[in-house]
């Protein structure tokens, strides 16, 4: 059923649809919209049996999740940025548990300095946790793939982390075709669980596993995420199906199969890359774009023969590795080796900054042109940070860094003592 | 004159005189042996002792209906090496600090499939109780989720080398508050009273035990198991390793813990004190403090008080605790 | 679907982990032998008899006595009670009216007229036993027990010896030494009375015994050198108490002096007061607490108006008037005359100065030599000619009934040994149960509305039998306060204070076994075990 709503809500329908039975979240922008509407549903008993729990915290809100998972619930929260970190330690456990629990990350800066609007700094934290970790590009494919993320981690038993960008998918309002539940049940059947805690068969989970039995431990969790490689695919396949739509998959090629160069990207940013590169190919330019919505598991062998024949490829990704550079670009650049593909990385769009269409004619111009830099970082006012390192190299108690560039900006007036 | 009086009845695990139902759990050849042999605790470990008091209890009051939570520490590690569980219970260990959220959400599940008859019970060490995990215990608290949390109190972080928690007690030798210099041992703080502030969330139950009285234990999680709601059980237990005491003194020092008015065993609902156990054998604190290497430096060689004023301190404290919770009011006895 | 390889685990798998291999000592239950048993003269088993009272079982715990004592209605009353003395439980409040439940068993028994054990098949042989007293019954019991053919010979009309005729029957009714005698000749035993032996050999020939046993007693007071002007009425306390017994009391009129310091004087100063005496006095040489009387007697005696002048002998009389010289003790201990004289006026003397046996029927056997008025005899109660054994007063001995009993039991053994031409083997004793092998806070305390009832089972009976005795739920209640020390009475408390579930419940001997496999040898077991009955013994590496 279509419906003009609000990305967020679209995201909590469609989760309800899914009969999570145990929902618990802390408060953090910009997934507070979803959690409140699962927590409207279920108090006004339309989400019923559902156990809506509000948490004193993330670490809590994974922990409780973990706890309803391991009892045999279908378990579901959300979060974004600060609050995955703070529940790192419990993200860790689910994905080293295996327990199935799906979270919708709205994806959102890493502070310091804080900020509350979107890059994907803080899915890359959590990249290494056994998660795997899928990426919306509209709002759509945000609400589609959380049915196939509780389908896919009640299989393989692995938790799933379905990635928004925060604000930009989260707050925009479209129309959203909303599937019925029957539609959804056909789809998803009830949770039966590995392991569950049950006095009739008791046994003990979550042992201390010593240097004789880690690796083999761990190496089962690698073996789950690489047939979730061969799942996800299939999964996408049959959701289209049932559903009469494509949502979800590895990768999604865009006017890449002759193109002298690809532009690789993952969430809403496609977007405008893709009108670009539209804009590109009627001027005649063999440039095309790669979308990633499986970032883990990496589909190494989709990305290699997606890209494998193009010159040049760039990656634009929304966070990066201080002091190196880019994160997905190096799993790119790893996909490609042996390839005579040469690869660059564009920081963009960290904290919120818009990525506009003007900025990213000039990256693919000069990536057509062969004039990529390495590392890019998009839109950088290399004045006003060249000024702060010039004030750094000077005094040793130069001031906060941030407080220092926003006055030269002129957005703090005053300066006192 | 109709006096029932059965010779060690009310005090010793069994007796062939008290009718069985009066007898523990404990002294039941059929016991749940919630935890069984072959763990790795020390010789004479009183948190594996008082688990087992605990669960067996738990598991006679719920006909078995029931599953535990446990937090990272002494009993999780010792209990569960793989390949090895001396659990013979339904058992899961998340994390060090959020075993109250995990039996939340243990007890949510539960609820929601309707099969709330199974009990929860969330179990940590004083460091997963009182320092880390305390933010989760205070959250599960305020919802009034229907666990039972209990914690083993040792007084400090044991598992990783006998550090100090906030549970330390005053005095104390741990290895991050060694005896030496001008104030040897734990500074001598506010202290962090957790069943006090427990109370303060007004549960429905909060109860202090030790192991050297399992009637008082076993009685006080089977009260706990009648009522729904978080409640919270703090029992005081002996760890022979970080305490510098003999293996089979556990119960004698735990016992002691309570008789010098140290450690005070009371009961209370919805933050209200209700019941607190008399005091029977009076005894000074250093009594208590000989048997103890964590306070051997407040005797010298020849065993005479080498610290007077800390040991002063400390029964100052001791007796603070009898006249706030009425300890020597009443007399203590029982048949 | 399959568990998760090592993060789950299954129920059961820590069983395969022996941490039994960490011991470096290992627990053993063990049988230590209670105060109680070991003070007991009659070597009766205390702690067991306790054990089967304390829920009820007062058959059982009867019969208990009897394979040592077939007198506990007696001994119930008449016994000093050193089991009680030495009793751990002083240690911890007071100790257990081990007597006055003695006591209860013994009315008890009689009451429902249960019978002594049969005895064991006839052996055909016959023993002579001289005197009925506590001694000589005993020996006649146990011997009857044994198969044997038994005679008693006593010279008294009345069986009962000291019984009868020494201990006053308002302390020991009559009818319960004469109820526990029939009951020993019930089984067999043949007594009887007003027969004196004057030649132990004769009688031993004529009745063709194969054995005897020697326990004529030591009826005979000693007497002291008073140097007494005529009309002066002096009497020894052995005559006094027999006469009282046995016809006509002695008229001793309104003052009395007894002389002596030990039981004897005591009964003697009481039956002198119950014989109208109004003024009784207790003329003794060193102090009241050097006096062998025992304390309760004492106390007793004191309480019924008795006086007692210590530090003082009589040095003279003339006809009322007693001259009495003052003592004083020495750094010894030891009195020494001051010569400083008063006098004392009294209408007769009782001296109480110790008794002596009548050993005359030894003239046909003079290898048994009399040393110093006691027959010398072996452990085994034999004396130098085989076949003869001897006990009670007239051997070595705290002169007790208790003792008497005891001997009478040792000898019977020996002589069923002898006959048998068998050696008789003594168990080795086990190691004491003391107070430092005891967890005294697991013994529940009687509560204060209970205790005075509880005194009264501390202390013999004084007037009122009735008063005295215990009813039964405080003869359960104070038997319950035994601490069965050294001996295991299944508190569970191993069991439950292990935790390494190391110790199992089982139906054998007193019902748990040490799981070796899992000890890690702790001690808790040892330290928690309220009776002392576990204790640690180093490993073998």
């Amino acid at each position: 059923m279509l419906r003009q709503i609000e990305g967020s809500r679209a995201v909590a329908q469609t989760v309800a649809l899914c009969r999570p039975e145990v929902v618990c979240a802390y408060p953090i922008s910009p997934q507070t919209h979803i959690i409140e509407a699962l927590g409207e549903m279920v108090k006004k008993g339309e989400l019923s049996p559902c156990e809506f729990i509000n948490v004193e915290s993330e670490f809590a809100a994974m922990s409780v999740a973990i706890g309803a998972s391991a009892a045999g619930a279908r378990a579901f929260t959300a979060t974004a940025s600060q609050g995955l970190l703070f529940m790192m330690e419990a993200v860790y456990n689910a994905g080293g548990l295996g327990l199935p629990i799906v979270m919708t990350l709205a994806n959102r800066a890493v502070g310091a300095p804080i900020n509350i609007w979107n890059d994907h700094s803080d899915a890359m934290a959590a990249r290494d946790a056994g998660w795997v970790q899928l990426f919306a590009e509209t709002i759509q494919e945000s609400a589609d793939l959380h049915i196939q993320a509780f389908r896919l981690a009640e299989e393989l038993s692995v938790p799933v982390m379905v990635c928004m960008d925060g604000f930009i998918l989260t707050h925009a309002t479209e129309q959203v075709d909303l599937p019925s539940q029957a539609l959804v049940d056909s789809f998803l059947p009830p949770y039966e669980p590995r392991q569950v805690l049950d006095p009739a068969e008791p046994y003990s989970i979550g042992a201390m596993v010593g240097p004789e039995a880690f690796e083999e431990v761990r190496y089962l969790a690698h073996a789950r995420q690489l047939t979730a490689l061969g799942r996800i695919g299939e999964l996408g396949a049959e959701f289209a199906e049932t559903f009469g739509r494509d949502s979800g998959g590895l990768v999604h090629p865009y006017r890449s199969a002759d193109a002298d160069v690809i532009v690789v990207a993952m969430g809403s940013v496609l977007g405008t890359i893709k009108d670009v590169v539209d804009e590109q190919r009627d001027a005649g330019l063999r440039i095309g774009a790669l979308g990633i919505t499986s970032f883990r598991p990496f589909p190494i062998d989709a990305v290699r023969s997606a890209l494998g024949s193009a010159r040049h490829v760039v990656v634009l990704e929304k966070a990066f590795s201080v002091g190196f550079g880019g994160v997905l670009s190096t799993d790119v650049a790893m996909a490609l080796s042996g390839l005579p593909v040469s690869v660059s990385t564009v920081v963009a769009g960290l904290g919120g900054r818009p990525i506009t269409k003007v900025s990213l004619r000039g990256v693919f111009e000069a990536a057509l042109r062969g004039e990529s830099e390495r590392l890019t970082f998009l839109d950088l006012n290399v004045a006003l940070v060249e000024r702060e390192l010039e004030r750094m190299a000077l005094q040793r108690r130069s001031g906060p860094t941030a407080e220092n560039m926003l006055r030269d900006l002129g957005v703090v007036a005053s300066r006192i003592g | 004159m109709s006096v029932r009086f059965y010779q060690v009845g009310s005090f010793a695990v069994g007796n062939r005189l008290v009718n069985r139902s009066d007898r523990t759990v404990q002294s039941d050849a059929e016991r749940a042996n919630s935890l069984t042999s072959g763990h790795r605790a020390c010789q004479g470990c009183g948190e594996a002792l008082g688990a087992r008091y605990a669960l067996d209890a738990a598991m006679r009051a719920t006909g078995g209906q029931m599953v535990a939570v446990n937090a990272t520490g002494c009993l999780e590690v010792f209990s569960t090496p793989y390949p090895e569980t001396s659990w013979q219970i339904a058992w899961f260990h998340s994390l060090f600090g959020n075993a109250p959220a995990v039996a939340t959400g243990v007890a949510a599940a539960l609820r929601v499939k309707g099969r709330s008859e199974t009990r929860v019970i969330g179990q940590a060490g004083d460091g997963g109780t009182v320092d880390i995990g305390f933010g989760c215990l205070s959250g599960m608290f305020e919802r009034n989720d229907d666990v039972l949390f209990i914690c083993y109190d040792n007084e400090a972080y044991m598992n990783t080398g006998v550090q100090r928690s906030g549970a330390t007690p005053p005095a104390a030798r741990t290895a991050t508050t060694e005896a030496v210099g001008p104030q040897p041992g734990n500074s001598f703080g506010q202290g962090k009273n957790m069943p006090e502030l427990a109370m303060a969330h007004g549960i429905p139950y909060v109860a202090t035990a030790t192991v050297a009285d399992l009637h008082d234990l076993e009685d006080k999680v089977t009260r706990a198991m009648e009522l729904h709601g978080a409640r919270y059980i703090h029992i005081l237990v002996t760890c022979p390793l970080g305490w510098g005491s003999a293996p089979g003194d556990t119960v004698k020092v735990a016992r002691l813990a309570t008789q010098t008015g140290l450690f005070p065993v009371f009961e209370a609902e919805h933050g209200e004190v209700v019941r607190a156990s008399p005091i029977r054998r009076p005894a000074p604190v250093e009594e208590y403090l000989r048997l103890q290497g964590r306070y051997a430096h407040l005797f010298d060689a020849a065993g005479n008080p080498a610290r007077p004023d800390i040991i002063a301190a400390l029964q100052a404290m001791a007796d603070r605790n009898i006249a706030r919770y009425g300890l020597l009011e009443t007399e203590a006895v029982a048949p | 679907m399959e568990k998760p390889f090592a993060i789950t685990l299954e129920v059961g798998s820590s069983l395969a982990n022996k941490t039994g291999s960490w011991r470096v000592e290992r627990p053993v239950y063990v049988d230590r032998l209670p105060p109680c048993n070991n003070a007991c003269p009659a070597g009766e088993n205390i702690q067991q008899w306790l054990y089967l009272a304390e829920d009820g079982s007062y058959e059982a715990a009867w019969r208990q006595i009897m394979r040592d004592n077939p007198l506990p209605a007696v001994m119930g009353r008449a016994c000093f009670h050193p089991c009680q003395t030495a009793c751990n439980r002083a240690a911890v409040d007071e100790t257990v009216g081990i007597n006055a439940i003695e006591r209860f068993l013994g009315d008890r028994a009689l009451q429902e007229g249960w019978s002594p054990d049969p005895p064991g098949p006839s052996t055909g042989k016959r023993v002579l036993v001289v005197g009925s007293g506590p001694g000589g019954l005993s020996a006649a019991y146990h011997l009857r027990l044994l198969g044997h053919a038994v005679v008693v010979f006593e010279s008294s009309p009345l069986p009962g010896g000291m019984m009868r005729y020494g201990i006053p029957s308002y302390r020991l009714p009559r009818d319960v030494v004469a109820s526990e005698i029939a009951r020993i000749a019930s089984m067999g035993v043949e007594i009887v009375c007003d027969r004196t032996v004057d030649d132990l050999a004769q009688a031993m020939e004529d009745g063709r015994f194969d054995a005897a046993f020697l326990a004529v007693g030591a009826q005979r007071g000693k007497h002291a050198d008073i140097p007494a002007g005529d009309s002066a009425r002096i009497l020894d306390a052995v005559t006094l108490l027999h006469e009282t017994e046995d016809s006509e009391p002695p008229v001793l009129g309104r003052r009395v002096v007894i002389y002596g310091g030990g039981d004897t004087a005591m009964d003697a100063a009481r039956t002198a007061r119950r014989l109208g005496a109004e003024d009784a006095v207790v003329v003794y040489r060193r102090t009241r607490e050097r006096m062998p009387a025992n304390v309760d007697e004492v106390q007793d005696a004191v309480d019924e108006g008795v006086r007692l002048k210590w530090l003082s002998t009589i040095v003279g009389q003339a006809g009322e008037v007693l001259t009495i010289e003052r003592m004083e003790l020495d750094d010894d201990g030891f009195p020494q005359p001051t010569g400083e004289i008063e006098e004392l006026h009294a209408d007769s003397v009782v001296l109480a100065l110790g008794q002596e046996a009548d050993l005359s029927l030894l003239g046909g056997t003079p290898e048994i030599t009399v040393d110093g008025g006691v027959v010398p005899v072996g452990a085994d109660m034999m004396t130098a000619r085989p076949g003869v054994f001897a006990g009670g007063d007239i051997v070595e001995g705290s002169r007790t009934l208790t003792e008497a009993i005891g001997h009478g039991k040792r000898a019977a053994r020996a002589i069923d040994a002898w006959l048998a031409g068998r050696r008789l083997d003594r168990p080795a004793r086990h190691e004491l149960a003391t107070t430092e092998h005891l967890n005294t806070w697991y013994y529940a305390d009687a509560p204060h509305s209970v205790r005075p009832h509880l005194e009264v089972a501390r202390r013999t009976s004084t007037f009122d039998e009735v008063v005295g005795g215990l009813d039964e739920t405080t003869a359960l209640f104070e038997a319950r306060r035994c601490m069965s020390c050294g001996n295991c009475f299944q508190c569970d408390n191993c069991f439950g204070v292990c935790p390494d579930n190391a110790v199992m419940k089982v139906e054998e001997a007193h019902g748990y076994r040490f799981d070796y496999d899992f000890c890690k040898g702790c001690g808790l077991c040892v330290q928690e075990c309220p009776c002392g009955a576990i204790e640690m013994v180093p490993e073998e590496i």
